[in-house]
Protein backbone atom coordinates (compact mmCIF):
# COMPACT_ATOMS: atom_id res chain seq x y z
CA UNK A 1 0.00 0.00 0.00
CA UNK A 2 2.02 2.88 -1.30
CA UNK A 3 2.26 6.06 -3.67
CA UNK A 4 4.83 6.65 -6.03
CA UNK A 5 5.51 10.69 -6.50
CA UNK A 6 4.34 10.13 -10.08
CA UNK A 7 1.02 9.06 -8.92
CA UNK A 8 0.58 11.94 -6.12
CA UNK A 9 1.09 14.15 -9.43
CA UNK A 10 -1.44 12.39 -11.01
CA UNK A 11 -3.96 12.50 -8.13
CA UNK A 12 -3.13 16.17 -7.13
CA UNK A 13 -3.00 17.45 -11.07
CA UNK A 14 -6.47 15.29 -12.19
CA UNK A 15 -8.09 16.15 -8.93
CA UNK A 16 -7.05 20.07 -9.71
CA UNK A 17 -8.49 19.56 -12.93
CA UNK A 18 -11.50 18.09 -12.06
CA UNK A 19 -12.35 20.19 -9.74
CA UNK A 20 -12.09 23.15 -11.94
CA UNK A 21 -14.31 21.80 -14.21
CA UNK A 22 -17.29 21.32 -11.83
CA UNK A 23 -16.48 24.38 -10.05
CA UNK A 24 -15.58 27.23 -12.44
CA UNK A 25 -19.32 27.07 -14.19
CA UNK A 26 -20.79 28.08 -10.66
CA UNK A 27 -18.35 30.86 -10.11
CA UNK A 28 -19.39 32.42 -14.07
CA UNK A 29 -23.15 31.84 -14.08
CA UNK A 30 -23.20 33.20 -10.84
CA UNK A 31 -21.64 36.39 -11.92
CA UNK A 32 -21.99 36.51 -15.68
CA UNK A 33 -24.46 35.02 -18.20
CA UNK A 34 -22.85 32.92 -20.79
CA UNK A 35 -23.35 33.95 -24.64
CA UNK A 36 -26.35 32.35 -26.34
CA UNK A 37 -23.86 30.61 -28.89
CA UNK A 38 -21.66 29.00 -26.62
CA UNK A 39 -24.95 27.25 -24.62
CA UNK A 40 -26.28 26.14 -27.46
CA UNK A 41 -22.48 24.48 -28.26
CA UNK A 42 -22.73 23.30 -24.86
CA UNK A 43 -26.28 21.53 -25.11
CA UNK A 44 -24.42 19.43 -27.98
CA UNK A 45 -21.87 18.04 -25.25
CA UNK A 46 -23.19 14.92 -23.64
CA UNK A 47 -24.45 13.61 -26.35
CA UNK A 48 -21.20 14.12 -28.52
CA UNK A 49 -18.84 13.09 -25.96
CA UNK A 50 -21.07 10.06 -24.67
CA UNK A 51 -21.07 8.75 -28.62
CA UNK A 52 -17.38 9.47 -28.92
CA UNK A 53 -16.80 7.02 -25.87
CA UNK A 54 -18.67 4.60 -26.80
CA UNK A 55 -16.91 4.39 -30.07
CA UNK A 56 -13.61 4.43 -28.10
CA UNK A 57 -14.74 0.90 -27.28
CA UNK A 58 -16.09 -0.29 -30.20
CA UNK A 59 -12.96 0.41 -32.38
CA UNK A 60 -9.43 -0.89 -32.56
CA UNK A 61 -6.96 2.14 -33.56
CA UNK A 62 -3.76 0.86 -36.03
CA UNK A 63 -1.35 4.00 -36.38
CA UNK A 64 -1.52 4.74 -39.99
CA UNK A 65 -4.40 2.68 -41.02
CA UNK A 66 -8.46 2.33 -40.90
CA UNK A 67 -9.43 1.13 -37.30
CA UNK A 68 -10.59 -2.26 -37.42
CA UNK A 69 -14.03 -3.48 -35.02
CA UNK A 70 -13.52 -4.90 -31.56
CA UNK A 71 -15.76 -7.57 -32.54
CA UNK A 72 -16.32 -8.89 -28.76
CA UNK A 73 -17.03 -5.44 -27.34
CA UNK A 74 -19.70 -5.12 -30.32
CA UNK A 75 -21.39 -8.78 -29.35
CA UNK A 76 -21.66 -7.93 -25.75
CA UNK A 77 -23.39 -4.40 -26.33
CA UNK A 78 -26.08 -5.57 -28.14
CA UNK A 79 -27.54 -7.20 -24.98
CA UNK A 80 -26.60 -4.25 -22.94
CA UNK A 81 -28.08 -1.81 -24.91
CA UNK A 82 -31.40 -4.22 -25.39
CA UNK A 83 -31.44 -4.42 -21.23
CA UNK A 84 -31.32 -0.26 -21.15
CA UNK A 85 -33.75 -0.20 -23.84
CA UNK A 86 -36.30 -2.72 -21.47
CA UNK A 87 -35.38 -1.34 -17.96
CA UNK A 88 -34.00 2.45 -19.04
CA UNK A 89 -31.35 1.35 -16.12
CA UNK A 90 -27.96 2.12 -16.10
CA UNK A 91 -27.06 -0.72 -13.77
CA UNK A 92 -29.11 -3.30 -15.37
CA UNK A 93 -27.09 -2.12 -18.68
CA UNK A 94 -23.69 -2.51 -16.83
CA UNK A 95 -24.62 -6.12 -15.27
CA UNK A 96 -25.80 -7.80 -18.63
CA UNK A 97 -23.07 -6.16 -20.76
CA UNK A 98 -20.49 -7.68 -17.92
CA UNK A 99 -22.45 -11.02 -18.04
CA UNK A 100 -22.37 -10.82 -22.12
CA UNK A 101 -18.69 -10.28 -22.27
CA UNK A 102 -18.11 -13.35 -19.60
CA UNK A 103 -20.55 -15.40 -21.41
CA UNK A 104 -18.29 -14.16 -24.95
CA UNK A 105 -14.49 -14.40 -23.51
CA UNK A 106 -16.12 -18.67 -22.11
CA UNK A 107 -16.93 -19.41 -25.29
CA UNK A 108 -13.94 -17.35 -27.39
CA UNK A 109 -16.05 -15.40 -29.51
CA UNK A 110 -14.84 -11.86 -31.50
CA UNK B 1 -40.06 11.24 -6.24
CA UNK B 2 -42.01 13.52 -4.71
CA UNK B 3 -41.58 17.45 -4.89
CA UNK B 4 -40.09 17.53 -1.67
CA UNK B 5 -36.95 19.42 -1.15
CA UNK B 6 -35.24 18.48 2.05
CA UNK B 7 -31.90 16.45 2.90
CA UNK B 8 -34.42 13.73 3.80
CA UNK B 9 -36.09 13.55 0.58
CA UNK B 10 -32.66 13.66 -0.94
CA UNK B 11 -31.37 10.72 0.54
CA UNK B 12 -34.44 9.15 -0.90
CA UNK B 13 -34.38 10.27 -4.30
CA UNK B 14 -30.43 9.24 -5.02
CA UNK B 15 -30.85 5.41 -4.07
CA UNK B 16 -31.63 4.47 -7.24
CA UNK B 17 -28.55 5.93 -8.52
CA UNK B 18 -26.49 4.20 -5.98
CA UNK B 19 -26.81 0.53 -7.58
CA UNK B 20 -25.12 2.35 -10.53
CA UNK B 21 -22.23 3.58 -8.30
CA UNK B 22 -21.61 0.15 -6.80
CA UNK B 23 -21.55 -1.51 -9.97
CA UNK B 24 -19.40 0.78 -12.13
CA UNK B 25 -17.23 0.89 -8.41
CA UNK B 26 -16.93 -2.73 -8.10
CA UNK B 27 -15.64 -2.77 -11.69
CA UNK B 28 -13.34 0.22 -11.44
CA UNK B 29 -11.34 -1.14 -7.99
CA UNK B 30 -11.41 -4.59 -9.63
CA UNK B 31 -9.45 -3.22 -13.03
CA UNK B 32 -7.48 -0.63 -10.63
CA UNK B 33 -6.41 -3.78 -9.03
CA UNK B 34 -5.03 -5.55 -11.94
CA UNK B 35 -3.20 -2.57 -13.02
CA UNK B 36 -1.51 -2.75 -10.04
CA UNK B 37 -2.86 0.40 -8.33
CA UNK B 38 -2.64 0.33 -4.66
CA UNK B 39 -5.63 0.49 -1.85
CA UNK B 40 -4.31 4.27 -1.14
CA UNK B 41 -4.05 5.18 -5.46
CA UNK B 42 -7.51 4.16 -5.50
CA UNK B 43 -8.97 5.87 -2.79
CA UNK B 44 -6.93 8.95 -3.88
CA UNK B 45 -8.66 8.37 -7.55
CA UNK B 46 -12.26 8.60 -6.26
CA UNK B 47 -12.07 10.72 -2.82
CA UNK B 48 -9.66 13.62 -4.81
CA UNK B 49 -10.08 13.21 -8.44
CA UNK B 50 -14.08 11.75 -8.05
CA UNK B 51 -14.95 11.16 -11.54
CA UNK B 52 -15.93 7.92 -12.93
CA UNK B 53 -15.51 7.67 -16.13
CA UNK B 54 -11.99 9.75 -16.11
CA UNK B 55 -10.70 7.14 -13.79
CA UNK B 56 -10.77 4.06 -15.97
CA UNK B 57 -8.72 5.77 -18.10
CA UNK B 58 -6.20 7.67 -15.84
CA UNK B 59 -5.62 3.74 -14.78
CA UNK B 60 -4.89 2.66 -18.64
CA UNK B 61 -2.88 5.33 -18.81
CA UNK B 62 -0.80 4.85 -15.92
CA UNK B 63 -0.17 0.90 -16.98
CA UNK B 64 0.66 2.38 -20.48
CA UNK B 65 3.26 5.08 -18.66
CA UNK B 66 1.92 8.33 -20.63
CA UNK B 67 3.11 10.98 -19.33
CA UNK B 68 1.36 13.70 -16.84
CA UNK B 69 0.02 16.25 -19.19
CA UNK B 70 -1.52 13.69 -21.44
CA UNK B 71 -2.98 12.55 -18.50
CA UNK B 72 -4.00 15.15 -17.08
CA UNK B 73 -5.11 16.49 -20.78
CA UNK B 74 -7.50 13.39 -21.08
CA UNK B 75 -9.51 14.12 -17.83
CA UNK B 76 -9.83 17.20 -18.67
CA UNK B 77 -11.01 16.38 -22.18
CA UNK B 78 -13.74 13.59 -20.28
CA UNK B 79 -14.38 15.37 -17.94
CA UNK B 80 -15.27 18.47 -20.31
CA UNK B 81 -18.93 17.38 -20.17
CA UNK B 82 -18.82 18.41 -16.02
CA UNK B 83 -18.64 21.91 -17.79
CA UNK B 84 -22.39 21.88 -19.21
CA UNK B 85 -23.43 20.08 -16.75
CA UNK B 86 -22.23 22.43 -14.17
CA UNK B 87 -23.26 25.36 -15.93
CA UNK B 88 -27.11 24.07 -16.64
CA UNK B 89 -27.07 22.92 -12.88
CA UNK B 90 -25.96 26.13 -11.38
CA UNK B 91 -29.05 28.02 -12.85
CA UNK B 92 -31.10 27.03 -9.96
CA UNK B 93 -28.42 27.82 -7.22
CA UNK B 94 -27.69 31.53 -8.43
CA UNK B 95 -29.55 32.79 -5.64
CA UNK B 96 -27.45 30.92 -2.87
CA UNK B 97 -23.83 31.95 -1.54
CA UNK B 98 -21.03 31.61 -3.57
CA UNK B 99 -19.47 28.84 -0.85
CA UNK B 100 -22.98 26.59 -1.60
CA UNK B 101 -22.34 27.12 -4.87
CA UNK B 102 -18.73 25.99 -4.79
CA UNK B 103 -19.59 22.66 -2.69
CA UNK B 104 -22.68 22.12 -4.79
CA UNK B 105 -20.09 21.71 -8.13
CA UNK B 106 -17.41 20.07 -6.33
CA UNK B 107 -19.46 16.71 -5.91
CA UNK B 108 -21.55 17.15 -9.42
CA UNK B 109 -21.54 13.65 -11.26
CA UNK B 110 -23.66 12.82 -14.36
CA UNK B 111 -25.84 10.61 -11.94
CA UNK B 112 -26.34 13.66 -9.54
CA UNK B 113 -27.23 16.00 -12.53
CA UNK B 114 -29.18 13.96 -14.33
CA UNK B 115 -31.04 13.42 -10.90
CA UNK B 116 -31.52 17.18 -10.12
CA UNK B 117 -32.82 17.42 -13.95
CA UNK B 118 -35.37 15.01 -12.94
CA UNK B 119 -36.21 16.59 -9.89
CA UNK B 120 -36.82 20.26 -11.31
CA UNK B 121 -39.47 18.91 -13.84
CA UNK B 122 -41.56 18.32 -10.55
CA UNK B 123 -40.38 21.22 -8.17
CA UNK B 124 -40.89 24.30 -11.37
CA UNK B 125 -37.68 24.26 -11.97
CA UNK B 126 -36.60 24.47 -7.98
CA UNK B 127 -33.78 22.71 -6.53
CA UNK B 128 -32.38 23.50 -2.90
CA UNK B 129 -28.93 22.93 -1.55
CA UNK B 130 -30.40 20.45 1.45
CA UNK B 131 -31.73 18.27 -1.46
CA UNK B 132 -28.47 18.86 -3.62
CA UNK B 133 -25.96 17.96 -1.14
CA UNK B 134 -27.83 15.04 0.31
CA UNK B 135 -27.90 13.14 -2.91
CA UNK B 136 -24.24 14.28 -3.83
CA UNK B 137 -22.64 13.33 -0.25
CA UNK B 138 -24.49 9.70 -0.89
CA UNK B 139 -23.03 9.23 -4.46
CA UNK B 140 -19.51 10.21 -3.18
CA UNK B 141 -19.37 8.00 -0.52
CA UNK B 142 -20.69 5.04 -2.14
CA UNK B 143 -18.87 5.42 -5.28
CA UNK B 144 -15.56 5.88 -2.76
CA UNK B 145 -16.58 2.75 -0.88
CA UNK B 146 -17.13 0.29 -3.58
CA UNK B 147 -14.12 1.11 -5.79
CA UNK B 148 -12.10 0.26 -2.87
CA UNK B 149 -13.91 -2.93 -2.05
CA UNK B 150 -13.69 -3.84 -5.49
CA UNK B 151 -10.09 -3.44 -5.25
CA UNK B 152 -9.64 -5.90 -2.36
CA UNK B 153 -12.08 -8.23 -3.91
CA UNK B 154 -9.94 -7.66 -6.98
CA UNK B 155 -7.18 -9.66 -5.56
CA UNK B 156 -8.66 -12.53 -4.92
CA UNK B 157 -10.17 -12.93 -8.73
CA UNK B 158 -7.52 -14.39 -10.83
CA UNK B 159 -8.27 -12.92 -14.16
CA UNK B 160 -10.95 -10.54 -13.84
CA UNK B 161 -11.19 -9.48 -17.74
CA UNK B 162 -12.18 -13.70 -17.97
CA UNK B 163 -15.37 -12.13 -16.26
CA UNK B 164 -15.93 -9.31 -18.20
CA UNK B 165 -15.67 -6.34 -16.00
CA UNK B 166 -13.55 -4.69 -18.44
CA UNK B 167 -16.35 -4.57 -20.46
CA UNK B 168 -18.34 -2.12 -17.98
CA UNK B 169 -16.67 1.08 -18.82
CA UNK B 170 -18.00 0.81 -22.57
CA UNK B 171 -21.21 -0.75 -21.14
CA UNK B 172 -21.62 2.10 -18.43
CA UNK B 173 -21.32 4.58 -21.66
CA UNK B 174 -23.42 2.68 -23.75
CA UNK B 175 -26.07 3.00 -21.03
CA UNK B 176 -25.45 6.77 -20.75
CA UNK B 177 -25.58 7.55 -24.38
CA UNK B 178 -28.69 5.45 -24.23
CA UNK B 179 -30.80 7.46 -21.66
CA UNK B 180 -29.43 10.41 -22.85
CA UNK B 181 -31.06 9.71 -26.14
CA UNK B 182 -34.41 9.50 -24.70
CA UNK B 183 -34.60 11.98 -21.86
CA UNK B 184 -33.53 14.83 -23.46
CA UNK B 185 -36.72 16.65 -25.40
CA UNK B 186 -34.84 19.49 -25.98
CA UNK B 187 -32.98 18.14 -28.65
CA UNK B 188 -35.10 15.93 -30.27
CA UNK B 189 -34.24 11.85 -30.80
CA UNK B 190 -34.08 12.67 -35.03
CA UNK B 191 -31.19 15.51 -34.02
CA UNK B 192 -29.28 13.46 -31.64
CA UNK B 193 -29.08 10.00 -34.07
CA UNK B 194 -28.16 12.22 -36.74
CA UNK B 195 -25.62 13.46 -33.73
CA UNK B 196 -24.06 10.38 -33.19
CA UNK B 197 -23.89 9.02 -36.63
CA UNK B 198 -21.60 12.00 -37.74
CA UNK B 199 -19.25 11.50 -34.03
CA UNK B 200 -18.80 8.04 -34.88
CA UNK B 201 -18.04 8.75 -38.66
CA UNK B 202 -15.44 11.38 -37.79
CA UNK B 203 -14.18 9.14 -34.89
CA UNK B 204 -13.43 6.75 -37.22
CA UNK B 205 -11.88 8.86 -39.86
CA UNK B 206 -9.47 10.71 -37.02
CA UNK B 207 -8.48 7.60 -36.00
CA UNK B 208 -6.23 6.39 -39.20
CA UNK B 209 -4.20 10.06 -38.39
CA UNK B 210 -4.30 10.55 -35.24
CA UNK B 211 -4.27 8.89 -31.43
CA UNK B 212 -7.64 7.92 -29.44
CA UNK B 213 -7.74 10.95 -27.80
CA UNK B 214 -7.31 13.69 -30.04
CA UNK B 215 -9.93 11.86 -32.24
CA UNK B 216 -12.15 11.92 -29.37
CA UNK B 217 -11.93 15.69 -29.12
CA UNK B 218 -11.90 16.20 -32.82
CA UNK B 219 -15.11 14.40 -33.07
CA UNK B 220 -16.84 16.37 -29.76
CA UNK B 221 -15.80 19.51 -30.95
CA UNK B 222 -17.13 18.85 -34.85
CA UNK B 223 -20.31 17.06 -33.49
CA UNK B 224 -21.59 20.23 -31.37
CA UNK B 225 -20.74 22.06 -34.21
CA UNK B 226 -22.70 19.75 -36.65
CA UNK B 227 -25.33 19.89 -34.13
CA UNK B 228 -25.80 23.72 -34.22
CA UNK B 229 -26.05 23.80 -37.73
CA UNK B 230 -28.68 20.91 -37.46
CA UNK B 231 -30.34 23.12 -35.09
CA UNK B 232 -30.62 26.44 -37.77
CA UNK B 233 -31.75 24.23 -41.03
CA UNK B 234 -35.19 24.01 -38.82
Amino acid sequence: MSLTLFELWVILGCGVVTLLSRTLPFVFVKRLQLPAGVIDFLTFVPITIMTALCCQGLFIAHAGHWATIDWANLYAAIPATLAGILTKSLLAVVVVGIMAMAVIRYFNWG
Amino acid sequence: MTPELSFRAGLKDVLPTVFGYIGVGLAFGIVANTSHLSLLMVAGLSFIVYAGSAQFIIASMLVAHDPLSAIMLSTFLVNSRMILMSTSLAQAFRHESLTKNLLIGSLVTDETFALAMNKRNRTEGHLSFAWQSAANVVAYLVWGVATILGAVLGSFIQNPTQFGFDFALTAMFIGLVYLQLISDKHLGLTRQLLVMIFVALIYYISLRFTSANLALLIATILGCFFGMELKKCH
